[in-house]
């Protein structure tokens, strides 16, 4: 979490980075954290002056040079400690310069003195170190060269405590022109480092109309997303990259600009306006990266007309392949593991789940589904409503009759919004509840998810990073009363609607993907195999 | 080339050597085949002709390794096809690559050997079920690396193959009990470690044996032992079942019963599924692995 002492920590790398790749902007911030640096840098000093000069002791010279860099920086957060350890050890190189000034500041003092001073001073660093180890991190002194490119840090999403993110945040859309979406009603306390809106104020009513920084379609799927009108993974992935093409098309190159450049900074302030509509998806994340790819891969000699239809094929083929072929590839896979006479649980409405259902039902298999399903939401009727349709007998119970149900359930049958690289699927919340008990009736388990939902994320638990959805929906109104109407009255009262959660790898039995059947745990591999085509 | 005289050449290749892992007898008869063959023009119909001869092959011997030697044999050659656009080109670097293939497979069961005896310690007791060669081998090995250790061996109805296997073990001077398959509880608390064959490997990391084996590595669970399977490479097998019910029908009886009897439903099964979370460590020629491993190597092998 980010508990560090200045409260601009955070902010010090996000500053340097960012000034990397944009442009004069920021260096103006970067000369003011460096200012400030060099400011506490010499209070610390004459703190320890003021401590040596009462106790002198002698420490051993080569206790030195791993405690001190340390402690002299300042404390950015949010790190882990032994992962930056190695980091201040060949940064010590250039801090063995700072401990020279400080006896140069006092030619009054003996060289015995300024030394004992030095030591003492090490001492007192090297014992603050210790207890205290949430000190980690990197000097901004050191060249950006030598920052370490494994440490990332935590995307701002998760940070919504974090009154510094906010504030960054709201920077960096005011340049974007996009409006800042406010937080709503109060947040249970182990969530508020999340994002809470409200579906009533929907973003779209701060824009003017019509908008000049963001183009039309993308408005209409913001604000379709966030109303809830297009939800779920694949037709969320689908609908953006139907609105990107629409972009696309409609897009002309400036002047002295480059498509390949120019296209993709255009395509940023969109993104963040969709952020803010509804948190993406690790589907519409790869699905992003992909079309940035394919953008900046254009040739810079070619001619915009060809470039734009390259890229509108390239969009067609990427849903055509890795949504379209891969569920026709996973029912296949799917349907070997129906035999007739099962009994299959499904929960909640999964586009991929009904698709081989419906197929496995005209290839002649004989089998019955129980669809579970559960509030706020009730996804579960749609999917019963698709299955119905196609002659499919049906059960419908809700999540809290699953104990009662599974008994009779030979195989349960679950979509997932994303894998995670530990293997652990992240998908809607009540899933894990699914998996947990159908694992204690020894019941086979079976997640059906695309290989472009496979994300690098590592995740364990369902808290660090999640969505929360409206905490309005909860309420619900039965024979004219509304229960919870005025839930914001009462002052301890708080409704908590979240929209995802993680299933442990243990309780899944098998994951079905368009490469084939896998382990849950075998999701690295495959996304090493990916990462090797590309 | 008439598929009833391979089938032959297979049944004598597994009577002459009986030391020979079928999967590799399988292999041999392929091999044969495919030197033999003068009927294929093009590469898709020598692999029609090739699937058509392992599918005979498996009525012949419903064990799971004829059938993962067999793909892996057609993956391998497969991957030759790209290369060379003549066919009898082709097949004279099909037949190099094949030979090739089996030369190295023929190892493998010693590089198992190699890796598994450091895994049995001085006084060790060891249980194993029904009769298998490979496990045979370890032993050997362990004893000829003057280990001291005794081996309780399940007897393993219908065949009683573990009779054979505790009359082998006598041979090579090894402290041997043949003990009933419903005592495998009783026995359990007093050995120190299992180690079992296998007949094929699925890609969930289980493995499929001999029956009874299910019972061994739950009960093994149950009282924290650890539980070793020895398998080659070749026996990794393209199957995921998800419980005992899933395992393919072909697999699960001799091969004389499935054409022989009408209702399979009154035979007994020959094999069970092991999962997964039951095993501790496989030992391959590829390596040391996990269960989660294996699907990693498998798909390293066929893809």
């Amino acid at each position: 979490m980010a508990d560090c002492g200045e409260p601009d920590g955070p902010g010090n790398k996000d500053d340097i980075t960012r000034s990397k790749n944009e442009g004069k902007e920021l260096s103006k911030e970067e000369k003011q954290r460096l200012r400030k640096q060099k400011k506490q840098q010499k209070k610390q000093k004459e703190r320890k002056n003021e401590k040596s000069e009462t106790e002198k002791e002698k420490t051993p010279v080569s206790l030195l040079p791993p405690p001190r860099p340390v402690a002299t920086q300042k404390a950015p957060s949010a790190l882990p400690a032994p992962a930056s350890a190695p980091i201040p050890v060949p940064a010590s190189a250039p801090f063995h310069s700072s401990p020279a000034p400080s006896p140069a500041d006092k030619p009054a003092k003996s060289k015995a003195e300024l030394k004992a001073e030095r030591r003492a001073r090490q001492e007192t660093d090297r014992a603050a170190k210790q207890p205290g180890s949430s000190s980690s991190g990197i000097k901004t002194k050191v060249p950006l060269s030598e920052l370490n490119p494994v440490v990332k840090r935590l995307p701002e999403h998760v940070q919504v405590d974090d009154p510094a993110v906010v504030k960054r945040l709201a920077k960096k859309l005011e340049r974007q022109q996009i409006p800042l979406r406010s937080d709503y009603g109060y947040k249970v306390s182990l969530f508020s480092h999340l994002h809470q809106y409200s579906r009533k104020a929907p973003l779209t009513q701060q824009l003017s109309i019509p908008s000049t920084v963001i183009h039309p379609s993308i408005v209409r799927l913001g604000l379709q997303y966030s109303q809830g009108i297009v939800a779920g993974s694949n037709a969320r992935s689908v609908a953006l990259l139907h609105a990107f093409k629409q972009v696309i098309r409609d897009y002309t190159t400036p002047p002295n600009e480059e498509l390949s450049r120019d296209l993709v900074n255009k395509l940023k302030p969109y993104i963040s306006f969709l952020n803010q509509c509804r948190p993406l998806s690790a589907s519409m994340g790869n699905a992003i990266k992909y079309i940035k790819k394919e953008i900046s891969n254009i040739p810079s000699q070619c001619k915009e007309e060809e470039a734009k239809t390259k890229l509108l094929t390239c969009i067609d083929r990427y849903i055509e392949e890795k949504i379209v072929l891969a569920a026709k590839a996973i029912s296949k896979y799917a349907i070997e593991k129906i035999s007739d006479g099962d009994v299959i649980l499904v929960y909640g409405c999964s586009s991929l789940v009904n698709n081989i259902l419906c197929e496995a039902f005209e290839k002649s298999r004989k089998f019955r589904v129980i669809v579970v399903d559960s509030r706020p939401r009730l996804e579960g009727r749609e999917a019963l409503r698709r299955l119905v349709q196609r002659g499919i007998s049906c059960t419908y119970v809700l999540i809290s009759a699953l104990s009662y149900i599974l008994p009779e359930v030979s195989k349960v049958f679950l979509g997932a919004h994303a894998l995670l690289a530990n293997g652990y699927v992240m998908s809607r919340v009540g899933t894990s509840q699914i998996a947990l008990v159908a694992r204690t009736f020894n019941v086979p388990v079976l997640v059906c998810c695309e290989t472009y939902k496979f994300c690098e994320k590592v995740q364990t638990d369902s808290f660090v990073s999640n969505e929360l959805d409206d905490p309005d929906d909860l309420m619900v109104t039965r024979k004219g009363k509304t229960q919870l109407e005025n839930w914001q009255d009462v002052s301890s009262l708080g409704l908590l609607n979240l929209v995802y959660d993680v299933t442990p790898p243990d309780f899944v039995d098998l994951v079905i993907t368009d490469l084939g059947m896998i382990p849950c745990t075998s999701v690295p591999v495959v996304l090493r195999v990916k990462n090797l085509d590309q | 080339m008439n598929l009833m005289k391979l089938v032959e050449y297979f049944r004598t290749q597994v009577r002459q050597d009986p030391e020979v892992p079928s999967a590799v007898a399988a292999i041999r008869t392929l091999l044969e085949f495919l030197k033999r063959d003068q009927t294929g023009e093009t590469i898709l119909g020598l692999r029609e002709n090739l699937t058509q001869t392992i599918r005979r092959l498996e009525e012949a011997d419903s064990s799971v390794a004829v059938s993962s030697g067999g793909e892996l044999f057609l993956r391998f050659i497969s991957l030759t096809s790209l290369e060379h656009p003549d066919l009898s080109q082709c097949k004279k670097v099909m037949v190099e690559r094949g030979e090739l293939f089996l030369k190295k497979i023929s190892l493998s069961r010693s590089k198992v050997a190699k890796l598994c005896h450091t895994f049995i310690k001085d006084g060790a007791k060891i249980l194993t079920h029904s009769s298998s060669r490979v496990v045979l081998k370890v032993l050997e090995s362990a004893a000829a690396d003057k280990k001291r250790f005794t081996v309780y061996v399940t007897e393993s109805q219908p065949d009683s193959a573990g009779r054979q296997m505790a009359d082998k073990l006598q041979n090579l001077n090894i402290p041997v009990t043949v003990v009933l398959d419903a005592a495998v509880g009783y026995i359990m608390e007093k050995v120190d470690l299992v180690i079992v064959g296998a007949e094929g490997v699925v890609e969930s990391g289980g493995i499929i044996n001999k029956i009874g084996t299910y019972q061994l590595a739950v009960c093994s669970k149950a009282h924290n032992k650890p539980f070793y399977v020895v398998a080659e490479s070749f026996k990794f097998v393209r199957l995921y079942p998800l419980n005992q019910q899933d395992v393919p029908e072909r697999f699960k009886y001799k091969a004389d019963t499935l054409k022989a009897v009408e209702d399979l439903a009154e035979e007994h099964p020959m094999i069970d599924y092991t999962p997964p979370s039951l095993i501790t460590l496989l030992f391959t020629d590829l390596g040391v692995l996990t269960p989660s491993a294996v699907s990693d190597e498998l798909i390293k092998l066929y893809l």
